[in-house]
């Protein structure tokens, strides 16, 4: 069976060029890069292009880049790095939707003696920047709060909120994990101070991330033991990894332009087409300022999982905000957090699109939803209930 | 993603007894939307007094379709009183077993089947009245689903009993109170399943009990408060008082008085020292809390 893809917020297909720029480093050419012998050295020079690549389509400079292991890495390293820098300030702040490799890092702070603010959202997402505003002080020694959400898509006014946060002086840290790649960035110009994001999400492998750090911002180092990436992240390089996320962010900054026209143009065809067809279906998320791959869709009165099983029975796959998914008893923290009802949020259906998907498969998904949605409505206690 | 048995899978793609049985003699209704999973259980008598016919309707995961499905095959052709024997285990017996945090999906199919039954011999006509003392208030559970878990399936632990009847999964506030009722109900058993505590019998410096006390919060109770949108302030610790403040949806909570301090003060004495007691900051009682969001 086919599978068609729709789970691209939670990983992508390693593309075939990045596959191909990536093989004779996991072959032939295993050399270490600090070695003094050309074997070794000529992957140093390779790895040097990848920065290059990478500070490309981040619009910054190669010496502010450095590789990592993942997007977990690279946020736990802006957080922590920039915490030990001012052991003085005790405030962090961030919001209630974050990625859990922020939250639950910054959860954790506050059992170690810090103030954690968790910024709340409306009822499409959107952050209310006056109580931003009003929770700086001179106590805040970091703003973290991500560029786009993973799980609704919604876009945060990223520049606005840097430029808040950094006029005061305060260091400003963005999961921007999810939007690199699909939203032009040039850091240069940006106050942004610290910027995550992952090798997997833009079709390069798992295992390589990338963290941004603007010159002159200051960074306890995260791993100590060797000279690596300027002394800011010792270990022998993922040669292989680096030259893949080097070559994604190329095909990346290539294919900005579809990501927002052609893929967007998919995303709202598949939108707009079960919309029309399933009753009692609607959008979670902020339509106006969303990423232009995201969609995610709440059912009435069934359940997630049920469905994504169902969809899995056509090759299609997505994801879920439900609680059963996670096995945990409540329903995702981000939906929550906008106040999504629990009826909604538990029937909620996220589709992430990316470059590789089709107009075909679009148009297969919105043929077979109706039937699913009918076949668990039909099982559904409530159907009868809500409509009498 | 679940590993779901054959079974689990065949019987949610192809349901048995799917529908409202008219006029039926019994009708059950468990769960609720804000839940999760709800199941509407009906079935008819025939003139000897076997179940003649019975159907479901469920809203849930795929186990849930599946235990629903596999609870109407079960009890068809048996009386009331054979059917009440099945037990949440006999259920996912036949499913060829259930992943251990979908239990709680067997114990609904059960629960139905009393309620649709209860029905039958008189009672309500509507949702399964929760009998005795509601322990967890975020799913409503009793102590006696409690209790009928804990014996049924042989539990031991507080998150065991969460995955069977979902007891505890939310606001975490009863975790206490379901550590006594397994205590109880296993009595030895128990004892010698529990890892031992930190504590060591020896006097705590006072350095010591801080660093306990703060420990003891920050891994025991916060976790539970912050999972319902709450938490958790040390203020002070002087002697063998501890002095905490309740944030977010802590902080309004009416039975704070009873459960939360209750929790705080039962975790601090088990590992930390029994005379530990706990109080409430007074000035943040009386400020209350502007929750923000």
């Amino acid at each position: 069976m086919k599978v068609i893809y729709f789970d691209n917020n939670a990983t992508t297909k390693v593309a075939d060029e990045v596959f191909e720029a990536m093989r004779p480093y996991l072959c032939d050419l295993y050399g270490n890069p600090s070695s003094m012998h050309t074997f070794g050295g000529q992957v140093g020079v390779k790895i040097r292009e990848a920065r290059e690549q990478v500070a490309n389509l981040l619009g910054c400079h190669p010496g502010e880049i450095v590789f990592t292991s993942c997007g977990t890495e690279s946020d736990s390293a802006a957080i922590h790095g920039t915490l030990a820098a001012v052991p003085h300030k005790r405030k962090v702040i961030t919001t209630r939707v974050e990625h859990p490799a922020v939250l639950t890092v910054c959860r954790d702070l506050e059992n170690r003696g810090y103030e954690v603010i968790e910024l709340g959202v409306d009822k499409q997402g959107r952050l209310d920047l006056d109580e931003l505003e009003a929770d700086l002080d001179d106590d805040t020694a970091l703003v973290s709060i991500m560029s786009a959400n993973n799980e609704t898509g919604t876009v945060f006014p990223t520049e606005r909120i840097a430029q808040m946060v950094t006029d005061r002086g305060i260091p400003f840290h963005t999961d921007a994990v999810q939007i690199v790649g699909k939203v032009p960035l040039k850091l240069s110009d940006s106050p942004i101070n610290l910027l995550s994001l992952s090798g997997h999400k833009l079709h390069a492998p798992k295992g390589v991330g990338v963290l941004y750090i603007k010159k002159g911002t200051r960074l306890a180092p995260f791993l100590l033991g060797g000279h690596q990436e300027s002394g800011r992240r010792a270990g022998t390089e993922n040669v292989a990894g680096i030259v893949a996320i080097g070559k994604a962010c190329e095909l990346a900054a290539d294919g900005m332009e579809d990501e927002n026209t052609r893929v967007k143009a998919l995303r709202d065809k598949l939108e707009a087409g079960i919309l029309k067809s399933c009753p009692d279906s609607s959008i979670n998320g902020d339509p106006d300022h969303r990423l232009p791959n995201t969609t995610n869709i709440s059912f009435e009165y069934i359940e997630g999982e049920a469905i994504l099983l169902m969809l899995d029975q056509f090759g299609i796959c997505a994801s879920s905000g439900s609680a059963c998914t996670s096995g945990s008893l409540e329903p995702s923290h981000v939906l929550r957090a906008m106040g999504v009802p629990f009826t909604a949020a538990h029937g909620s259906i996220r589709y992430s699109l990316s470059r590789y998907n089709t107009e075909e498969e679009v148009d297969f998904t919105i043929e077979k939803m109706p039937q699913i949605i009918e076949r668990l409505r039909a099982l559904s206690p409530f159907v009868g209930q809500a409509s009498a | 993603m679940w590993e779901y048995t054959d079974k689990v899978r065949d019987h949610f793609f192809n349901p048995r007894n799917v529908g409202e049985i008219e006029n039926a003699d019994g009708v059950g209704e468990v769960g609720s939307l804000a839940c999760g999973d709800a199941l509407k259980l009906t079935f008819k008598l025939d003139k000897d007094g076997r179940i003649e016919d019975a159907k479901f309707k469920t809203f849930g995961c795929a186990s849930a379709i599946a235990t629903s499905s596999v609870l109407t095959e079960l009890i068809k052709g048996k009386t009331l009183e054979e059917a009440m024997q099945v037990t949440n285990k006999d259920i996912a017996d036949v499913l060829g077993g259930l992943p251990e945090q979908k239990m709680h999906c067997s114990v609904m199919g059960r629960e139905a089947l009393e309620a649709a039954v209860e029905n039958y011999r008189g009672g309500s006509a509507e949702k399964h009245e929760l009998e005795g003392h509601v322990v967890c208030t975020c799913f409503g559970v009793t102590e006696t689903e409690i209790e009928r878990v804990v014996r049924e399936n042989d539990l031991t632990t507080v998150e065991q009993v969460t995955n069977y009847c979902k007891a505890g999964g939310g606001c975490g506030g009863c975790h206490g109170e379901i550590e006594k009722l397994i205590a109880r109900i296993q009595g030895e058993k128990v004892k010698a399943a529990i890892p031992p505590t930190p504590r060591t019998g020896k006097k705590l410096t006072n350095i010591q009990k801080m660093q306990l006390v703060q420990q003891t919060i920050n891994e025991q109770v916060r976790p539970a408060l912050r999972a319902h949108g709450g938490n958790i302030e040390l203020i002070d610790i002087e002697g063998d008082k501890v002095t905490v403040a309740f944030r977010g949806m802590c902080a309004q909570c009416h039975l704070a008085e009873f459960t939360m301090k209750d929790v705080v003060e039962t975790k601090l004495r088990e590992f930390v020292s029994d005379d530990i007691y706990v109080e409430e900051d007074k000035d943040s009682v009386e400020e209350g809390h502007v929750h923000k969001g």
